[in-house]
């Protein structure tokens, strides 16, 4: 176990370099050394995290990340503090996170307990629900009107772990396709491949709302489960995640929000000017209420029965 | 290196509903030998008729079979995959193409034939080189034999050809089982695709390519071992490729 001679080293050498200098630590100290904050920014993250027709990234969550450095900024009294935004993919964001390449990740990242023994959250800035998306022309409403068909969902989603789970339990005898991204997941709708694409209902939304004939698609009023977003942090340093929390849940609490919630769901967004037309739920509305970063579901909405026979289980 | 390593996690339940970690890696294993070994076949089978074909009198065929080469090879199989997968159903009449939407396991259907298609390219082009490397007079020592041009292929030009390309078609034996990653883009779960779906389960992403990229190279360590074996067995005492594998031939 060289690696853990190798770490527990670094740590020391942190621990002495640490109280040497002044009170910050962990990332506040090299933010402060560098005078340079790297955000990890998506691609394809409609309307959270993009590159827009301009090749520049934008999006909610980076509007939040902003927050956070201008916060964060104000803390260490810096004149001036340069923002480095680096594109991570899903597969990609861990490493660079543990590696330090990125001190925030500004994407739509699930919180949940088990993600949360190597990273650390933000608190919620978003709550959506896993639901289905089909053609309107095969009239699903619910899960079992999935029972033996070809349902697609994204591979190394919580909600591809969902479908199988509840595949398996319910003995619903789905034929489950993974597909390579949430693009190439539509796709397979759209071509009839699949029937139904299962997904967070607000990526389902921003997918059919740049789709050719977006009216041919419905998402389900049925949820599968709850999933709370959050931008995304090292774990342990307790100094960095005060400074995060602390300017999230003042955007939350002062009604920042609410602008910053309708420049991206309720109004027209680049690059087609589509309106996602997402009103903001009630389960988000309480959290900007009473902000959390908790990874359990129960927080945030009464579960849906199929995603308390998935927690049961791990239980 | 802020990271919380978990060596424990191949051992905890995957959420797939297979078992643990482990089996869903060795599940994706399996796949990608599947995948590989059927790939490997139709590749040797096309490769070889396409690259003797190439060699021939007849030039129109000879024509044929390197534009077969160009198309396969010059496309990258990344894209050539996305082809098969997407596009070619829409292109067919609506019920073929429904039909082939709805076909089981068509990720793997798929991936198996594309990936055997862009193979048989590369083998048809290492068949020719090596009927081409013979000296002339084989050729002519066949004809003057009475044999036909087909038996003079049989029997002279054959089995030297192939004697001396074994070490460039272990090359593409290992190429094949890495290639074969590719498919994790049309939805089949092989090895790489297996450690993705850990990684993003876990957020154990070290854990998890660290054991695929053991996997691959036990396999592909143990594909070489055999084929070295099977050229040390086939080896003509005498002949010019015997023991090539020593002498720095691969």
């Amino acid at each position: 176990m060289k690696m853990l001679k190798v770490l527990a080293l670094m740590a020391a050498a942190g621990l002495l370099v640490g109280t040497a200098s002044a009170q910050e630590t962990g990332t506040l100290k090299k933010i402060k050394e560098t005078g340079i904050i790297t955000l990890g920014v998506r691609d394809s993250s409609i309307p959270f995290s993009y590159l827009d027709d301009k090749q520049s990234y934008e999006g909610y969550s980076i509007d939040l990340c902003m927050k956070i450095v201008t916060s964060v900024q104000k803390q260490l009294g810096l004149s001036s503090l340069n923002v480095k935004l680096n594109p991570v993919t899903s597969a990609t964001r861990i490493p660079l996170m543990a590696n330090g390449t990125i001190d925030l990740e500004c994407g739509s990242t699930t919180n949940n307990v088990e993600r949360q023994k190597q990273v650390a959250f933000a608190p919620t800035t978003f709550v959506t629900a896993n639901r289905i998306l089909s053609k309107k022309a095969a009239h699903i409403k619910t899960l079992a009107d999935l029972k033996g068909k070809s349902v697609v969902s994204t591979s190394g989603t919580a909600n591809l772990k969902q479908l199988t789970q509840l595949n398996a339990d319910q003995n619903l005898g789905i034929t489950i396709l993974p597909a390579k991204d949430h693009a190439e997941a539509f796709l397979m709708v759209e071509t009839g491949r699949a029937v139904a694409f299962v997904m967070d209902d607000i990526l389902l939304a921003s997918l059919a709302a740049n789709s050719k004939a977006p009216s041919d698609y419905e998402i389900s009023k049925e949820a599968l489960s709850v999933e709370p977003y959050g931008i995304m942090l090292r774990k342990d340093d307790p100094a960095f995640k005060k400074a995060v929390d602390t300017a999230i849940s003042n955007v939350l609490t002062s009604g920042d929000i609410n602008r910053i919630y309708a420049k991206w769901f309720l109004q027209p967004i680049p690059p087609k000017g589509i309106s996602m037309n997402w009103p903001m739920s009630d389960n988000f509305k309480a959290v900007v209420a009473k902000p959390t970063d908790s990874g359990e579901p129960a927080a945030y909405a009464a579960v849906p029965e199929a995603q308390q026979a998935v927690l049961k289980k791990k239980k | 290196m802020n990271y919380n390593w978990n060596w424990n996690i191949f051992w905890e339940a995957a959420p797939d509903g297979g078992g643990s970690y482990f089996d869903s890696l060795i599940s994706g294993l399996l796949w990608t030998l599947a995948t590989a070994a059927l790939a490997w076949i139709i590749a040797l089978v096309l490769g070889s008729i396409v690259g003797t074909i190439r060699t021939g009198p007849n030039k129109w065929a000879a024509r044929i079979g390197n534009a077969y080469v160009e198309l396969f090879r010059n496309i990258p199989l990344l894209v050539q995959m996305f082809l098969w997968y997407f596009v070619m159903p829409e292109l067919m009449p609506t019920e073929i193409g429904n039909w082939l939407k709805s076909m089981p396991n068509a990720p793997f259907i798929t991936a198996v034939l594309s990936l055997g298609f862009f193979t048989s390219a590369r083998v048809a082009v290492q068949v020719s080189t090596g009927i081409n490397a013979l000296p002339r007079g084989q050729r002519m020592a066949g004809t003057a034999l009475g044999l036909s041009l087909p038996q003079t292929y049989r029997y002279v030009l054959l089995p030297m050809a192939f004697r001396i390309i074994i070490p460039s078609l272990t090359n593409e034996v290992a190429a094949i089982i890495k290639n074969s990653s590719v498919a994790l883009t049309i939805g089949l779960m092989e090895l790489t695709a297996s450690a993705r779906s850990m990684q993003e389960f876990s957020f154990q992403v070290f854990e998890a390519f660290t054991a695929a990229t053991l996997i691959y190279l036990a396999v592909s360590v143990i594909a070489i071992v055999a084929a070295n074996l099977l050229e040390k067995f086939l080896a003509v005492p005498g002949f010019i490729t015997s023991g090539s594998a020593k002498s720095g031939g691969q």
